[in-house]
């Protein structure tokens, strides 16, 4: 439950755990996450690659590739777990009650069949509309998300369409039921920075008039800012910190989101150097003991590299990080200089 | 088709003298189809004109960054600078000597080693099957720049150093490294020949944001000790802001404007750097309003008439969509634009977060 919100969520995610088996043993890449979206919210959920964070959308839209599984914890979708449902049931889930949007729009979307075919067919596997009034929606949905010219587009092909285009068209697809909860894959990034702002300002306005909840997966801190209420950071399959946007932003208390906060050029001020985090996230075959942060933070303790912490307040966020203990982190760590 | 798109004069070159100048560049690519195709279907023949004309002085010591979306011509401007592709009409100048000036293969190698390049793809522009070291040695050896094996071994594990990693990497294969180490190794290789110009053709734009600060940081690094100077293609407006003394924005083959950063970020004229900067999100949480322009980067084989940019353009008016707009020099920059040269449209100021 977010603090301060009486309303059930939509999503709760508890204890999420996604594993890999290999023949070298079992990776992890998600490590019990857990979180909830509300009706209505914007969830940004950030991180670099190998994160972990497509990861959890996939595993919440019952998208895994195989031999990826749910290893443990659960999905709730308003009440309803469905992270164990028999494949089926999912994909009437998938669409009906959950829609998704992935980063490239060409793969998601059928190249034999042209765009009207393929929303029609979505419509009418969830809804009761005959031929005639699934049509009528699809060339709604288009006129929608701002295709021009919607009757004559609806019976084009997608390689007949720019790649903004194909990211509208998409974004169609996944509203075709009118969804409680859009999982959004790295939706504008293999798209050029002015049909970006137009695929975020969109998908804005669509969330707010239907009052549909998304999770917006991205690495991109700028599409975070401006879309999202809340943020949750991952780091090595662990959540770091989760809170409002502005003050994981602005005010990040994990040292990890502080980093990576820094670490991105800013048009303010401009300075000789930027922020850097020494070192790189680890492998999933190496994540170190306790906190999967401390060879690279500035701030680790003895109790860092002992004991795993767990989200904890920390202002107004909630950060992974024993600075936040009463405790606090034990005697700081000797240790080699970096780049060493 | 008449070209107005000559540059009617520069400003004073302030401080260093050109390193390099691009006179009236072009580059065009035929991507007709067939000719079966042409004689039996009446296809016309298609021309992209990815660079259609542009000069540029890149200043000895500076860093200039070219910044536009895809298919604006940036990168093909960074091939054509090195050589990697011949250019179809203008010139190209190295500290006063022409490229395509026909010279002996050991003074043009001479030239040569004097530039080098930074690709996007970490992992595609090393060789998989070549131990790091070899990869770094390689144009150290190619041009005779060391006199022994143990001469290259030392400079190759000093490069290695420079670029942050250990000598002892250099027995490694680049599968063992990560994006930004190998990025590292891509730079170290790059300055293994001693250059003094580098071009970075989107160093950064595939890796993370953290690695992405480290990297650059490493670049400001090299080059405030070795003095190089960048010619860096990106088209992340916030990259470019933070590494560059000049920039040029490149809009469908052309440049729209060119100007020193604090100007161009402070006082853009151009209406596409203006829509540019408006798409820079917000991290300083301003709440400053983003007004996402409409339309799409036309296809460079028919680009519109006039002023590429009127159909987006919303100060555009019939003489923009009938004359090619010249270039102006205008507070130290040049602007290609009617509005901005009738006066219709004025300097705008900007301020961002921290200002």
């Amino acid at each position: 439950m977010i603090p301060g919100s009486n309303q059930a969520p939509l999503l709760e995610v508890r204890n999420l755990r996604v594993e890999f088996p290999t023949r070298r043993g079992t990776l992890v890449a998600v490590d019990d996450v857990s979180f909830s979206i509300s009706p209505g919210e914007v969830l940004g959920v950030v991180g670099e690659s190998g994160a972990g964070k497509s990861l959890t959308g996939a595993a919440i839209i019952g998208l895994l590739e195989p031999p990826g599984r749910i290893a443990g914890g659960e999905v709730v979708l308003e009440g309803e777990r469905i992270d164990n449902l028999p494949y089926e049931r999912m994909r009437r889930i998938r669409g009906a009650r959950i829609g998704a949007i992935f980063q490239d729009p060409l793969t998601s979307l059928n190249p034999l069949y042209s765009i009207g075919r393929q929303l029609v067919e979505t419509i009418q596997t969830h809804l009761p509309l005959s031929a005639a009034d699934a049509r009528q929606r699809a060339i709604d949905l288009l006129k929608e998300v701002g295709i021009p010219g919607a009757e004559t587009r609806v019976d084009h092909y997608p390689h007949q369409f720019s790649g903004g285009m194909r990211q509208r068209v998409v974004i169609a697809l996944a509203l075709c039921a009118n969804p409680r909860l859009i999982v959004a894959d790295e939706p504008t990034t293999a798209l050029d920075v002015s049909i970006q702002a137009q695929i975020i300002a969109l998908l804005k306005r669509l969330c707010r008039e239907h009052g549909t909840a998304v999770m917006l997966v991205t690495h991109d801190m700028g599409v975070i800012a401006e879309t999202a209420d809340r943020v949750a950071v991952m780091y090595a399959g662990r959540l770091a910190e989760i809170g409002p946007v502005r003050d994981v932003v602005k005010n990040a208390s994990h040292p990890y989101t502080r980093g990576l906060m820094g670490s991105i050029p800013s048009l303010g001020v401009r300075t000789e150097r930027l922020t850097q985090i020494d070192g790189a996230m680890p492998r999933l075959t190496a994540i170190p003991r306790g906190c999967a942060f401390n060879p690279r933070c500035p701030d680790a303790g003895q109790r860092c590299t002992a004991e795993r912490p767990d989200l904890m307040p920390a202002g107004v966020t909630r950060a992974a990080c024993w600075l936040y203990h009463s405790q606090g982190v034990g005697p700081a760590l000797a240790r080699e200089t970096a780049n060493a | 088709m008449p070209d107005t798109g000559v540059a009617v004069s520069r400003p004073p070159a302030s401080g260093g003298k050109p390193l390099v100048r691009l006179s009236a560049l072009k580059r065009y690519f035929d991507v007709s189809p067939p000719w079966l195709a042409r004689v039996l279907e009446r296809k016309p023949r298609a021309i992209v004109q990815a660079v259609a004309g542009i000069d540029i002085e890149i200043r000895k010591g500076e860093t200039f960054s070219l910044v536009g979306e895809s298919g604006c011509g940036k990168s093909t401007v960074a091939r054509l600078v090195v050589g990697l592709y011949p250019p179809t009409d203008g010139a190209i100048e190295f500290d006063g000597n022409d490229m395509a000036a026909r010279r002996g293969r050991v003074e043009m190698s001479a030239i040569r080693r004097r530039m080098q390049m930074i690709f996007q793809d970490p992992f595609a522009s090393l060789n998989p099957r070549w131990r790091v070291f070899d990869i770094i040695a390689e144009p150290i050896r190619a041009f005779k720049l060391a006199s022994s094996t143990t001469e290259v071994r030392q400079r190759v594990d000093d490069l290695l150093r420079q670029v942050k990693l250990t000598p002892a990497d250099g027995s490694k294969y680049p599968h063992e490294f990560s994006g930004g180490q190998r990025q590292r190794i891509s730079i170290a290789r790059a300055l293994a020949s001693r250059p003094e110009f580098l071009v970075c053709d989107e160093p950064t734009s595939a890796l993370d944001v953290s690695v992405q600060a480290q990297i650059l940081n490493l670049m400001m690094e090299l080059q405030r000790e070795h003095g190089l100077t960048y010619l860096f293609i990106s088209h992340n407006l916030a990259v470019v802001y933070h590494i560059s003394t000049r920039v040029g924005v490149m809009y469908l083959g052309r440049l729209v404007e060119v100007a020193d950063t604090d100007t161009l970020f402070r006082r853009p004229k151009h209406p596409y750097t203006r829509m540019l900067l408006d798409t820079i999100p917000d991290l300083d949480m301003t709440g400053r309003q983003r007004a996402p322009v409409a339309g799409e980067v036309p296809s460079p084989i028919n680009p519109p008439s006039g002023c590429a940019f009127h159909p987006r353009c919303p100060f555009a008016n019939d003489r923009c969509k009938r004359e090619r707009p010249a270039t102006i020099p205008i507070e130290g920059g040049l602007v290609a634009c009617h509005a901005i040269e009738e006066g219709r449209l004025k300097a705008e100021d900007r301020g961002y977060g921290g200002h």
